[in-house]
């Protein structure tokens, strides 16, 4: 795709990190706030699809080095392992367990196995989503 | 407001299912993007509205609009869009092959 | 010791290792490794032989389905017994025959697969107790016997006799099901015991004649009678240690096995008797009167199977009129007939299995089965001259071979049975000996084709594919084991008679083995009675026939090919096939769109008929909530959005309008406060319309429709119908509290899963096995659209669908 539009990298470049930090701000306040793995995952990938748009897919694969497909998988992979990961405490499959930990310089923290699935689900999304968009627009 | 919002998807449903009866592979695929949507507000309908606030526990509201149906929407939603994808490589796929997306033009096989 | 439900499974297992040993151990041909298989089995089964003879027998049974009643139970008893024997013993010689006659260039693993595949079916058949098992079984043998027929699946014929004989048998086998079901209903238990035990107090229930008539069909067709034995002739395409071991020896006895199995059950009853008796003594007639006229040795055989399938067929039915007589003493002639069954069951397998076998070596030696291109072949292949003159003298009925006992066995149950008093017999009986006799004479006719027109007369060694010569020392191995056997039963058939037949005829007269000795000994000479009188008859009037059969070959002018069974059978099939492909055809018109109007024609008759019907239409306003002003306009903007897609001139504006909608729904989602969606709506909103973007750079412009005014105008007529329908219902619905609503339960998310959004933890926690395979789908959904879009056939690459 052939892209001459300064002002456009110009603003990515910068927009890119606003981003990024909103995904994960979105993604953590997902326990007690809108947000969450899908939302988190769309998002970046938003950042992700931005850059190809405004760049062009190279740019962007040198600036996140990643094999999307493999994002993708991996998060695949965790969504299903913490549900076998259950299993190890002889708990039905896929259960879900919280705790309070007390972390230095945070004070107390809830810690939660969701978080685990919910990062597999965000990984997937955006693995996901990128692959697809990288299908599509890299066939010319 | 239930009553408005169902009359909207039924609008939703008349448009998708009129492009989805039609030739043009785009048309089409527009078409089943256009029923999700219908099929979300829908949803959504069904769980009605009256309830009261956003189902965050930390707004310490009294009442909450009913949760599962947004669950179950926020599932359908990723995954029409996975279903989209699809179906435009699909389309982009067979045009690519067969140099025509007219879905009449692409009757029948070659074996008989 | 080795239990019955590990022989059954042994086969299959070894099947499975088939492929590999193949691989691993190219050199060596395959079948010594198989030839294991059945030997050990057979060792194994003969060795409760003598426990057996004391009257023992052996249940066992695994839990399979028990909530249907559906459990692998065995049952080893005397009948069960002789077919097992049977199926290894002819098992282990037909592999032996089959090591030496198909040479390292066939497919060799697929062969001893379908062979073990068949075997351990065929045990299953045997030796389960259970219908419902049995049935698996019994399809399984139809479907191993198919694969087998076709093994040499690039000759036409093969591929055609195999799905003959599929079609026939497995249609019998559906038959058969339905009338184990209706059994089941009737007794409440699937266990062939179980139900002998408990029939006699349902014999005037409604269904039990229906389910006999079924089970008699799904015997007919496997055992090859009148009218199906059409399929048989066709199965000979198999190759011949195939014809020998399920179309001679093994499968086909499944049926006779099915009639003895059931003979407790239904036995007494007369249109049992008539059935089977019946049925099986036309089709001894009519195997026997056809396959004089046939010129290839394998099809005679084959013709000669059905007869000889026939006849044993019938003496069991004749058997079954001991049932008639409450189990007293004067009923122990009748089941002389069920004696000389499982004997001739016996014998049949021995010299039949030798005489195909034999055919096999003249076809494999001089390529040719064909009768009159054969002849004079004495002075060069001797050994398979005697095995064959020892076989067809044997099915002839000929001392000193073991078909002659059975044979006058079987003209005596036929004379006894004539001079019964029940069933109306008084008027009907003296037909019995009448088509015995003359399906025996056309019997020794047949045979004395087998060995005349083959061996003697002139040789015409120009006529043969290559020059005969003795076949090797390994193929006539198996079938003069059998010749010796042939012999051997004729000096010591007490012997048969003590170790397996009497435990057998306890297992079809139950009853009547707890009172007295079924057994009988069994001895060639009688004295000048009348069965030796019909013996003489047949040789002197069948020899005339042989002689003289020029002249009167004539009377098979009198059943020309095109009003035959098997044409019958083939105008039904064209029939079929060319109705379904017009009916198939006419709805199935490769166009999506007529797809889509069916099932939207559809779904409007249906539930808008339903609507109509039930008047379940109810529409109530009241419990909405109010609609603000925001709301209203941006549900406005949305509908006016959505009708102007119709519109749209070209497909940059239809994105855009479809952008519109999406966008618009997320804000819908915000005043119906669900920030979750709201914010998903637009992740994906935004990736959908970048998507589009993208293919239209590959895409065509979007044409104007030129689809004709008239489908256009169905087109809107069917959608806005759709639509409304839609509303209708869907307000209705919402009228309709059927349910309490679940939702209530999550509200306490923040006590069971620690989350205060609530939405998230029914995506996280309470329902995280949908959100787990929701991500299973989409992971398909991306490789799915990766590989479509990078993996295509590259120019001049072969196309693999051609």
């Amino acid at each position: 795709m052939k892209s001459n539009d300064v002002i456009l990298q110009a603003v990515t470049k910068i927009v890119v990190f606003i981003i990024l930090t909103l995904a994960v701000y979105l993604f953590f306040s997902g326990h007690n706030n809108p947000g969450g793995g899908f939302i988190g995952g769309l998002v970046l990938a938003a950042a992700v699809v931005l850059l190809i748009l405004a760049f062009d897919v190279n740019t962007m694969q040198r600036a996140l080095p990643f094999d999307f497909k493999v994002v993708g998988a991996l998060g695949g992979f965790i969504v299903i392992a913490t549900g076998f990961g259950s299993l190890l405490f002889d708990v039905p499959f896929l259960t879900q367990t919280m705790g309070e930990f007390d972390v230095p310089f945070f004070g107390e923290m809830e810690f939660s196995t969701v978080t685990i699935f919910e990062v597999g689900v965000a990984l997937a999304v955006v693995g996901v989503v990128v692959t697809i968009i990288l299908s599509i627009s890299k066939d010319v | 407001m239930e009553t408005l919002i169902t009359i909207l998807s039924g609008v939703l449903v008349t448009v998708a299912t009129y492009l989805l009866l039609s030739q043009n592979m785009i048309r089409i695929i527009l078409g089943s993007a256009i029923l999700s949507h219908a099929a979300n507000l829908l949803l959504m309908a069904m769980g009605g509205f009256e309830k009261g606030n956003v189902p965050l526990l930390g707004e310490n509201a009294s009442g909450f609009t009913d949760a599962l149906p947004q669950a179950l929407i926020l599932t359908a939603i990723v995954i029409s869009f996975g279903v989209t994808a699809i179906f435009l490589v699909l389309a982009y796929r067979t045009y690519e092959e067969n140099g025509t997306d007219n879905l009449e033009a692409l009757r029948g096989n070659n074996d008989e | 010791m080795l239990t019955i439900n590990m022989a059954i499974a042994i086969p299959f297992i070894i099947a499975a290792l088939i492929p590999f040993v193949y691989k691993r151990f190219t050199r060596v041909h395959i079948g010594w490794f198989v030839l294991f298989v059945p030997a050990v089995l057979f060792i194994a089964l003969a060795r409760y032989i003598p426990a057996m003879a004391k009257g023992n027998t052996y249940l066992r049974s695994f839990d399979w389905i028990p909530s249907y009643n559906i459990n692998f139970s065995t049952y080893l008893d005397g009948l069960s017994m002789i077919l097992g024997l049977l199926i290894t013993g002819v098992g282990t010689l037909v592999i032996l025959y089959s090591i030496y006659y198909l040479s390292t260039n066939e497919s060799l693993h697929r062969f001893y697969l379908y062979l073990l595949l068949f075997m351990g079916s065929m045990l299953g058949v045997v030796f389960s107790d259970n219908m419902m098992v049995l049935y698996v079984f019994w399809e399984l043998t139809s479907i191993s016997s198919f694969l087998l027929i076709a093994f040499w699946f690039h000759r036409k014929k093969s591929r055609e006799g195999a799905q003959k004989s599929l079609l026939i048998t497995v249609s019998g086998g559906f038959g058969m099901l339905i009338g184990f079901i209706m059994l089941y209903v009737m007794t409440g238990t699937f266990s062939v015991r179980e139900v002998i035990a408990t029939i006699s107090t349902y014999t005037d229930h409604q269904l039990f004649l229906p389910a006999m008539l079924l089970i008699l069909l799904g015997a007919f067709t496997k055992s090859a009678q009148f009218p199906f034995h059409i399929w048989l002739p066709d199965a000979m395409e198999a190759p011949t240690p195939v014809s020998a071991y399920l179309h001679s020896a093994t499968m086909v006895k499944a049926g006779i096995y099915l009639v003895a199995r059931f003979t407790p059950v239904f036995g007494g009853d007369a249109t049992w008797f008539w059935l089977v008796s019946g049925v099986g003594l036309f089709t001894m007639f009519w195997g026997s009167f056809t396959a004089v006229r046939q010129v290839d040795l394998k099809a005679l055989l084959a013709y000669s199977t059905v007869s000889q399938l026939g006849l044993i067929m019938s003496l069991f039915g004749i058997g079954s009129a001991a049932y008639y007589y409450d189990f007293s003493t004067s009923s122990i002639i009748y089941t002389q007939a069920t004696f000389a069954a499982l004997f001739h069951l016996i014998n049949h397998s021995t010299f039949k299995g030798a005489l195909f076998m034999i055919v096999g070596i003249l076809d494999f030696e001089t390529g040719t089965r064909d009768l009159r291109r054969l002849g004079g072949l004495m002075a060069i292949m001797p050994v398979s001259f005697t095995i064959a003159l020892i076989g067809s003298f044997s099915m002839a009925g000929l001392p000193p071979f073991n078909g002659f006992l059975s044979k006058e066995m079987f003209f005596e149950a036929a004379l006894n049975i004539g001079q019964l008093d029940i069933f109306s017999l008084s008027t009907w009986g003296v037909i019995f000996p009448i088509i015995a006799w003359v399906g025996s004479v056309f019997t020794f006719v047949y045979c004395l084709i087998i060995v005349f027109q083959t061996f003697f007369g002139e040789r015409h060694l120009e006529r043969l594919e290559r020059p005969p010569k003795e076949a090797s020392i390994g193929m006539l191995t198996a079938p003069a084991i059998l010749a010796l056997l042939v012999v051997g039963i004729f000096f010591f058939p007490n012997l048969i008679g003590r170790y397996l037949l009497t435990p057998a005829m306890a297992s079809v007269y139950p009853q009547l083995a707890l009172e007295g000795n079924l057994g009988q000994t069994i001895s060639a000479w009688h004295g000048f009675n009348t069965e030796l009188m019909m013996t003489i008859g047949v040789i002197i009037v069948g020899a005339l026939l042989y002689l003289f059969r020029n002249y009167w070959k004539g009377v098979y002018k009198l059943f020309p090919a095109s009003w035959s069974l098997d044409a019958l059978y083939n105008y039904l099939l064209e029939q079929l096939e060319g109705s379904a492909y017009s009916i198939t055809n006419f709805y199935m018109t490769g166009s999506l769109r007529n797809y889509l109007v069916f099932i939207y024609l559809f779904f409007i008759a249906l539930a808008g008929g339903t609507f109509l019907y039930t008047g379940a239409l109810s529409i109530d306003l009241s419990g909405d909530a109010p609609i603000g002003i925001y709301e209203g306009l941006i549900v406005l903007v949305m509908i006016i959005a959505a009708i102007s897609i119709l519109f749209a001139k070209s497909r940059l504006t239809a994105i855009i309008l479809n952008g519109v909608l999406g966008y618009s729904i997320s804000v819908v989602f915000v005043l119906l406060r669900a920030p979750d969606l709201a914010l998903t709506q637009i992740g994906v909103e935004t990736m959908t319309t970048v998507l589009f973007l993208l293919c239209f750079n590959f895409l065509p412009d979007w044409k104007k429709e030129d689809a004709p005014k008239r489908s256009k105008a169905l087109n809107m007529g069917i959608a806005v119908s759709v639509g409304v329908l839609f509303v209708l219902i869907a307000l209705s619905v919402q009228n309709g509290d059927l349910f309490n609503s679940v939702s209530s339960y999550f509200e306490n998310a923040y006590e069971l899963a620690g989350g205060k959004n609530i939405v998230n933890t029914i995506i996280g926690d309470f329902r995280a096995f949908d959100t787990m395979l929701e991500v299973t789908v989409l992971l398909i959904a991306g490789i799915g659209v990766f590989s479509l879009a990078k993996l295509k056939t590259k120019k001049g690459d072969q196309n693999l669908e051609e």
